[in-house]
Formats: structure tokens, sequence, C-alpha cells
């Protein structure tokens, strides 16, 4: 069924860019693909939980649970992410160094580690728990064959993969001396842009009703609601109107992990990120 | 503000057609500061072309009465919600400038379709 195909691959390629990343910028550390794995698998669980107490969940806070919901988790997802990164900003060499050295380094490997996991743990959980809301529901009105809907989602899942793979071997080609700092790039953007969507969740719930007008409007450009505009949206923030307060969220984000990546970095020598 | 949805059932609780109850809508322009009530039935918003008054936040009550979920979407809207069958949502509107907003059920976009015209 070609709806379920389109829904499901547009729902996973988000998730699936932010796997690529994650695995890329956790090139040569072991046990990545367990954390990753255990990242999809709690994703899913939770996307099912959150499926099914859909109706309980929009319904506290006066009716703004959801966007609650959406806004703590991302926020959750930004703080993991820029935990990563001034994490790789005072590891980064010396991790390298080490695995060298077979496996010393896994134990701190591991506290980042945990950090991924709960980002791709987080953008499994909020694309998946749509998918299974949509597939559900076609399910229940039995207008498509069960053989069309196992068929669609399952095409859509493997587009989203091969996005994920296509993000991860392109990455790959990055020279290694360089692929850590690339990463550590798409990791700031990926936060600030998700922090920026945080705010807006806020917003439509309620929260922080300031500088909401907009600010400027590229729609003419590219859509928000085009392919590119939502990968662009997942891996840089793109809005195709931003509103003051998603400016601010998206700039003090970029900002704050920028120093802080600067602060456990100063000791060592020349330390400079784009 | 429970009354005042009350009243508005009932005024429009004789327009049998639904696009009746659009034009009445229309010309009620008083209840843009009310919450103002869109069904989802059959993948199909009702009313599908909704009023609200340019530079004041607005809500919309979506009562999805579908079995299925859908998500109300509109990236002009900066709004994704999804709704449950057979629940409803508060969505909230942001204060817009002049100008219409297109949303959708993103879930059957093909026939889930409407408009916010603020003015």
């Amino acid at each position: 069924m070609i709806s379920a195909l389109i829904i499901v691959f547009r729902e996973v390629i988000e998730a699936g860019l932010i796997v690529g990343i994650v695995l890329a910028a956790t090139t040569g550390v072991p046990g990545r693909e367990r954390a990753v794995a255990s990242g999809v698998v709690a994703g899913i669980l939770g996307a099912c939980l959150v499926a099914g107490f859909a109706g309980e969940l929009a319904n506290l806070f006066q009716g703004s649970g959801q966007e609650f919901f959406n806004a703590t988790i991302l926020l959750l997802a930004v703080a993991m992410l820029t935990w990563h990164n001034v994490w790789m900003a005072s590891h980064g060499r010396e991790m390298a160094r080490e695995l060298k050295a077979a496996g010393h380094q896994v134990r701190t490997g591991e506290r980042t580690l945990t950090a991924l996991s709960i980002v791709v743990g987080v953008a499994v959980l909020r694309e998946g728990s749509e998918v299974v809301l949509f597939l559900y529901g076609i399910a229940a009105q039995g207008g498509t064959s069960a053989t069309g809907m196992v068929a669609g989602g399952g095409l859509g899942l493997l587009g989203g993969a091969a996005v994920s793979a296509l993000m991860y071997f392109g990455l790959l080609k990055v020279p290694a001396g360089k692929l850590f700092q690339v990463t550590s790039g798409l990791i700031t953007l990926l936060a600030a842009g998700m922090a920026a969507q945080a705010v807006i969740f806020l917003q439509n719930g309620g929260l922080l009703e300031f500088f909401t007008d907009t600010v400027w409007d590229t729609s003419w450009l590219i859509r928000d609601d085009s392919i590119t505009g939502k990968l662009l949206h997942t891996l840089i923030g793109y809005s195709q109107a931003p509103n003051g307060a998603q400016l601010l969220a998206y700039g003090a984000t970029v900002l704050l992990i920028l120093v802080l990546m600067r602060l456990v970095n100063a000791p060592a020598a020349g330390a400079k990120h784009a | 503000m429970k009354r005042l949805v009350l009243a508005f059932t009932l005024i429009i609780a004789p327009a049998i057609t639904p696009a009746l109850a659009d034009a009445l809508l229309f010309v009620a322009p008083a209840f843009a500061d009310a919450p103002i009530e869109v069904h989802l039935k059959n993948h199909k918003f009702s009313p599908s072309v909704i009023k609200v008054k340019a530079n004041k936040p607005s809500m919309i009550i979506l009562y999805n009465d579908d079995d299925g979920a859908d998500e109300f979407d509109s990236s002009s809207l900066k709004i994704e919600r999804v709704v449950p069958g057979h629940a409803k949502a508060n969505i909230r509107v942001r204060a817009l400038a002049p100008g219409k907003y297109p949303f959708m059920g993103e879930f059957h976009a093909a026939t889930a379709q409407g408009v916010v015209i603020a003015e």
C-alpha cells in the first residue's frame, strides 16, 4: 500500500539520519552497535506505549500533554547531544589514541554511548509512535489488506534504513582525522534544531508565548513539508518561517555547546571549531 | 465558555447540511474568540475553512470522529498534533498575521485538507 510506504518512509527518515550520524560519531568505539540497537528497540517499545496511551497523554496538562511530552524528550536529546560533544572535546583525542591499545577505553566510551543510545531512542520514539498509530488506524479500518500494509510499512522502513546507511557511509568518506570534528559540528546543529523544535512544542502548549512573530520566511525556496525541507529540518533544524524564540533557542544552543567544548578543551592547544 | 459552545451548537443544530453549518460559521465572526470546534469524520474536516481574527491567538477543538488516529499537521501554523480515534484535541493557534494557513490530516492527506484564514 503506497500510503503506508510514504508515511512510514517520511517518519523513518528522521530517525534514520540521526542513527547514521550517531554511528559515524562513534566510529571505532566498542559496543556501539549494541548501544544503537538498544536505543532503537527501546524507542520502538516506547513508541508502542506512547501510541497506546496517546489519548491519556494528550489529556494531561489541560490538553497540552502531547506538546509537553515532545518538548521534554527533545530537550533530553539536546542535553545528551551536548554531553556527547563536550565529552568528545575533552576525551576524543585520548580515546582515539587508546582505542588502538585494544579496548582499554571501553568504560569511558560507554558513558557517551549511553547518551547517544538515548538520543536514538528518542528519535525512534517520536517518529515511531506516529507510525504505530497510523498503521493501527489502517489495520482497524480494514481498508487495506494486512499484506499491503506490511509490505508498505516494510518498504518504508527499508527506505529509512537506506537513508541511515547513506548518511553513515557518506560520513565515513570524511578523512579519519576530521571525522569527529565533522560529526561534532553535525551534532551541534542537530541539537540546536531540536531545541528550536522543543520551543515550538512549548509554545503550542501555551508556554513561552513570546517572540512568536515570524522573523523571516523562506517557504518560497524550501517548504517545510517537502522532502528537502524535512531532511534539512532534521539535520540543521531548518524552518521555513522561524519565529524569534526558535532562533533564540537555536543560537543559544549552538553557543552553549561551543563554549562548553572550548572550556573543557582549554588546556589543549589550538582548539578550533566552526 | 461552555455556555457559548452550547449556544453555538444550538444555533447550528437546525442546520441539517454541513454546508449550511459552514456558511453559518462564516457569518459569525463573534465566535473567533471562543474555541472553534472542528470535526474530522471520514477523513474530512468540517468545517474545513476556519476563520480566526488576525493577530489574536485562538483555539481549535478538534474532534476525531473516525476510528483511527490522524495528525493535525500544518507547517505554516507550526502545529503537529496526533489525535487518536474518537478523541478530541485542544489545538492552540498562535496569533497569526492576516493570511491563509493550510492544514491537513497527515495520515489521510488525500481527503483531510483544510485552511485557517486569519483576517
